[in-house]
């Protein structure tokens, strides 16, 4: 853990998109879509329901492959099979429905698909280490839970983004995909959440978060893609636009 | 003491299958042909050994084979085509049934067989799935020891293990599990073999104990195991349940069973009850499960 600490600060984690193409049957989802981005900056893809954001966002987590075009992490071309292959290439996504559980409990969502194993023969889960290190990770996102054996359902709709992302990184994610992580939550929840993202940066993690809110997303990013039917119509830093002008390349 | 072992011992027929069918339910899927699996693999056996001249306990096992078989296809079927456990397994409850009956008919022209006690190896079968244990003066059936070692092993699995957590989870939200890296296929699938195998376990002491088989052995055992499980606070769509708590339901099942009786009310007030039953633990699950899913 340590190490993976340590590695945090000093690595860079390089994601590149080189004209990727997606096409389902006859219908082009994605046309030449070529984007880098680098860890510690929050990255956002900005644009309409079905302009191609989730299509682009499936590929880079591994649900779907591209049909042509290159995805590198560091220089390597890679070509993962499943989410869980992505997982473990340190990419992770947060989705904003399915992330969390309601009637599992906190630990048992937190460790989810990878709950640490007592090394006895019935190689039995390790319970006393997961609700304690799920207290820990939380506290560091400033979530003080008692009980983690209570049902996820029981926190509120931030708390339960704010898990998901902790075990996100817990797990070694250096490139996190966030997608409407606040769109579902009330001005308040929404606050908690945009003040963990921020955080991340420190962390120096590649954010990537999907939006709809644009005067959201210009607080938060420091760079900035547009996507409109499939094609990426607009890529800029944010020195060099505004909301009001991202705004007007959505809606031109 | 002998009223407590009476409905022990129909609770734990009971017990035994709810173990499987909780485990199954929590996954998020139904096996109503556990009931027919009974009657089948009890007929199997009964006619390897009385027509094929096998010893029970290679019978059993040409039985266990094929039941599970019978399981797996089950659980292939719902994985693979997506359609709901309980109409796909509503139809290997009769297409089992009908089979057996059928194949019964032309081998013997009869659908009971018995006489498997002069069959080798029964001594030894019925030492283990068929004798008694004595407390207090009492003759305990080991039927009972059997269900509580499910018991253990079933809640061992659910709460102490990592598989544990992926049954919780398949059945509590099938896609976000996926995401996780969760094989829920595989859950799935297993937990069909293990409601399959629960379903052979209750045959093989059916078998014994009678000293035969019939064909319509295990009727509606689908429905009262599942009755069990609701009792015991499995929820029907999943995702939550207790193995106590279905040990729970068995034991209130055939406590009301044999009560009804021993208090001198006509048992046909049984259905009766165990509908009303039902009904209320539905209606409690579904609060409980409202409660926590929106906040």
């Amino acid at each position: 853990m340590e190490l993976l600490e340590k590695n945090m600060f000093m690595d860079n984690t390089r994601l590149e998109l080189k004209s990727i193409y997606k096409n389902f049957g006859n219908v082009v989802a994605l046309k030449n879509i070529s984007m880098t981005t680098n860890s510690g900056q929050i990255n956002c893809i900005l644009g309409d329901n079905g302009a191609g954001k989730s299509t682009l966002v499936n590929i880079i987590s591994g649900v779907f492959k591209q049909s042509k075009g290159q995805y590198k992490i560091n220089g390597e071309t890679v070509s993962f099979l499943n989410p869980l292959d992505a997982i473990n290439a340190g990419i992770s996504t947060v989705y904003q429905s399915l992330a969390i559980i309601p009637i599992l409990s906190i630990y048992r969502n937190f460790f989810l698909g990878q709950e640490p194993i007592k090394n006895n023969i019935f190689k039995t889960f390790d319970k006393d280490f997961a609700t304690t290190t799920t207290t820990q990770q939380l506290k560091k996102f400033d979530i003080n839970i008692e009980d983690p054996k209570r049902m996820a359902g029981t926190l509120s709709g931030g708390e339960r983004q704010i898990l998901a992302i902790s075990r996100a990184l817990y797990f070694g994610a250096k490139i996190l995909i966030l997608d409407e992580p606040t769109s579902a939550l009330g001005v308040k929840e929404s606050n908690k959440v945009v003040e963990q993202i921020t955080n991340l940066k420190k962390q120096n993690i590649n954010v990537i978060l999907i939006s709809h809110n644009i005067d959201q997303a210009f607080m938060l990013g420091d760079n900035f893609f547009v996507i409109k039917n499939g094609d990426l119509v607009a890529q800029l830093e944010k020195s060099e636009t505004s909301a009001k002008s991202l705004r007007k390349i959505l809606e031109k | 003491m002998q009223g407590v072992k009476s409905y022990l011992q129909v609770s734990s027929e009971i017990g035994i299958l709810a173990v499987g069918v909780a485990l199954l339910m929590i996954s998020g899927e139904f096996d109503l042909s556990i009931g027919s699996l009974i009657g089948f693999s009890s007929m199997l056996i009964t006619l390897l050994t009385v027509e094929g001249n096998m010893s029970i306990p290679l019978a059993s096992l040409c039985s266990l084979l094929l039941t599970i078989f019978v399981g797996y296809c089950n659980g292939l079927t719902v994985v693979k085509s997506g359609l709901p456990s309980f109409i796909i397994t509503l139809g290997s409850l009769f297409i089992v049934r009908g089979l057996t009956i059928a194949v019964s008919k032309i081998i013997t022209g009869r659908t009971q067989l018995g006489g498997i006690s002069e069959s080798s190896g029964y001594n030894f079968m019925s030492s283990l799935f068929s004798s008694n244990l004595t407390i207090s003066g009492v003759d305990f059936p080991i039927s009972i020891l059997w269900w509580i070692l499910f018991v253990i092993a079933g809640y061992f699995l659910l709460n102490h293990t990592q598989i544990g957590n992926w049954i919780f989870a398949t059945g509590a939200s099938k896609e976000s599990s996926m995401l996780m890296g969760i094989p829920v296929n595989q859950v799935k699938i297993s937990l069909f073999i293990f409601t399959a195998f629960c379903a052979w376990f209750i045959s093989i002491i059916q078998v014994i104990t009678y000293g035969g088989a019939d064909v319509l052995r295990g009727e509606q055992k689908e429905f009262i195991a599942i009755i069990a499980a609701v009792i015991g606070g499995t929820l029907l769509t999943g995702g939550y349940g207790s193995i106590l708590g279905v040990m729970i339901g068995a034991l209130i099942f055939g406590m009301v069973k044999q009560g009804i009786i021993f208090a001198g009310v006509d048992a046909d007030w049984f259905q009766v009850f165990m509908g009303v039953m039902l009904v209320s633990a539905v209606l409690v699950n579904g609060t409980f499960r409202k409660k926590y899913v929106h906040g």
